[in-house]
């Protein structure tokens, strides 16, 4: 399938074809090819059936169903789908009872007319960039089933990927978005920290954690993202500041803006430097300018990570180790053991940081950095190489990712495809709260033709 | 980082002692590993000299 949501939804609204028209297909892509991709944990076919009528009698009573209207669309299994178990990637979740509600950002999407496919493949409770999923078996790359599609997010990155959904959810806390984005070759979001509402998604480090979408075109990223926004009290972290739609901007607003090249630790080398090279020179952008101590700011965001992430389980960690994920297990079960000053250290660090990082936003609006090391890796494959060393795939697969997450920073990675290679994404950077300009840069590169985000099976 | 090289493995029995986890034999090596990987990133931290109004950032509202 090949064409984005917006385009769905005019096909639907325009009567050319109907939301239940639409809503089978997509359930017949997923019985076709999911069973390679491995990207679904849970299929919602009624529920994805009734809310696709309800569109067409929306339709059919004259009444507009919302901007999103028959789009389909998937979420990460930590998000809460009524009547469905949130299982978060684990076994040790499957004894929790069906969630009553939907999450915020389910209801959100439903309001705008999306109708809601089903569950996603992710890593363990989120601590992780491989969906490598020893319970759920690892998610494929639609580009290449041999290799990962990125996590933590892997499976809503492969249901987009593949063809199989044009929109789908996942949650990002050091990366968990955007890795997968540029595995996998399509556009990934992962917003300001407190602009989405994570009411109703399985938290995994509060610090840090976000939600966010995943697409295969810019404006169907914008749209999802602006059906998302505003307030939420059951959220406590998410802002109180009104909605501030990014459609129009992507349409109408002209404003230059200022572009540089992070370098240091972000200069990356090989394809990852090549591919920000050439969004670069799409957008004439010849300023780099440096982030302090982003390699202090990454291991910050490790300690913190560890530390809250195994807190959250400690009870599972300490009555039922043996039923973790054996490649999240000892990880959790280390990250019970961190002294207090380490994270305070490490949070009153993430302080300091913040302020240089900003200083940088007085030169330019927008900062361009890698998404990812390397393109997609083999499944199971231990180690990449990076400046000629082997270093250790599963943690690495951050390095880029982790420093910007770390101070919420609004993030879109960039899909870049190259004629016969696997994709790999770029970062598009933007201060707090300014989403649209980060949208705004990477449907300029979509529509220079640099970015391409196609489905795998065309 | 402590000062003087850190015996993870003692580290890992006493702290574990102290948070009430009792660890399968089996897991403990990984458990190791993971504690000097984040040791490793809390040395590059504690090393870092922080003005004392370098407050830590929660989002709490009374």
């Amino acid at each position: 399938m090949s064409a984005d949501g917006l385009s769905i939804a005019a096909a639907v609204k325009a009567g050319e074809t109907s939301a239940v028209a639409v809503a089978e297909a997509a359930l017949a892509r997923i019985a076709a090819r999911d069973p390679v991709l491995n990207s679904f944990t849970t299929v919602t076919a009624e529920r994805a059936l009734a809310e696709a009528h309800a569109v067409d009698a929306a339709l059919a009573r004259g009444e507009d169903p919302g901007a999103l209207a028959g789009v389909p669309f998937a979420v990460k299994n930590l998000f809460d789908i009524a009547g469905v178990v949130t299982v978060a990637g684990s076994k040790i979740d499957r004894d929790l009872p069906p969630a009553g509600v939907d999450a915020t950002a389910v209801q959100r999407l439903n309001a705008a007319g999306a109708v809601l496919l089903g569950a996603l493949n992710m890593d363990e409770y989120a601590y992780g960039f491989t969906t490598e999923n020893a319970h759920y078996g690892a998610a494929h790359n639609p580009h290449d089933l041999t290799r990962i599609a990125g996590g933590s997010s892997g499976g809503s990155a492969a249901a987009v990927a593949g063809g199989l959904v044009p929109l789908s959810l996942g949650s990002d806390t050091n990366g968990s978005i955007r890795v997968p984005a540029s595995l996998c070759g399509i556009y990934g979001m992962k917003p300001t920290y407190g602009r989405l509402s994570r009411a109703g998604a399985r938290l995994f480090a509060a610090s840090f954690d976000h939600i966010g979408p995943f697409a295969r075109s810019v404006r169907d990223l914008a749209a999802a993202y602006d059906a998302m926004q505003g307030p939420d009290a059951a959220d406590p972290i998410c802002t109180d500041r009104p909605a501030e739609p990014a459609i129009p901007a992507l349409t109408r607003n002209t404003e230059p803006l200022r572009v540089a090249v992070l370098g240091g630790h972000f200069a990356g080398e090989g394809i990852a430097a090549a591919a920000v090279a050439s969004a670069a020179k799409a957008l004439g952008a010849t300023l780099t300018l440096e982030i302090p101590e982003a390699r202090r700011a990454r291991a910050a965001a490790f300690v913190i990570t560890a530390s809250e992430g195994a807190n959250l389980h400690l009870a599972d960690l300490k009555r039922r180790a043996g039923d973790f994920d054996p490649g999240t297990r000892d990880r959790f079960l280390a990250g019970t053991l961190v002294p207090a000053t380490w994270v305070i250290q490490a949070q009153r660090f993430r302080r300091w940081y913040r302020e240089q990082v900003l200083a940088l936003f007085h030169d330019a609006d927008i900062l361009l950095a890698p998404a990812t090391p390397c393109s997609a890796p083999l499944i199971g494959q231990p180690t990449i190489e990076i400046d000629g060393a082997e270093v250790p795939m599963r943690p690495f697969m951050g390095v880029y990712t982790q420093p910007l997450s770390f101070i919420g920073l609004p993030v879109v990675a960039v899909p870049l495809r190259r004629s016969g290679e696997m994709p790999i994404g770029v970062q598009v950077v933007a201060a707090p709260w300014r989403e649209s300009a980060a949208l705004r840069i990477a449907a300029a590169l979509e529509a220079a033709g640099v970015s391409n985000a196609a489905a795998a099976n065309g | 980082m402590a000062d003087k090289p850190f015996d993870a493995a003692a580290y890992v029995d006493a702290v574990a002692m102290v948070v009430g986890l009792s660890l399968d034999p089996a897991h403990l090596p990984g458990v190791i590993f993971n504690i000097e990987q984040i040791a490793q990133m809390a040395g590059l931290l504690m090393d870092f000299p922080l003005p004392d109004d370098a407050e830590a950032a929660p989002v709490f509202t009374a």
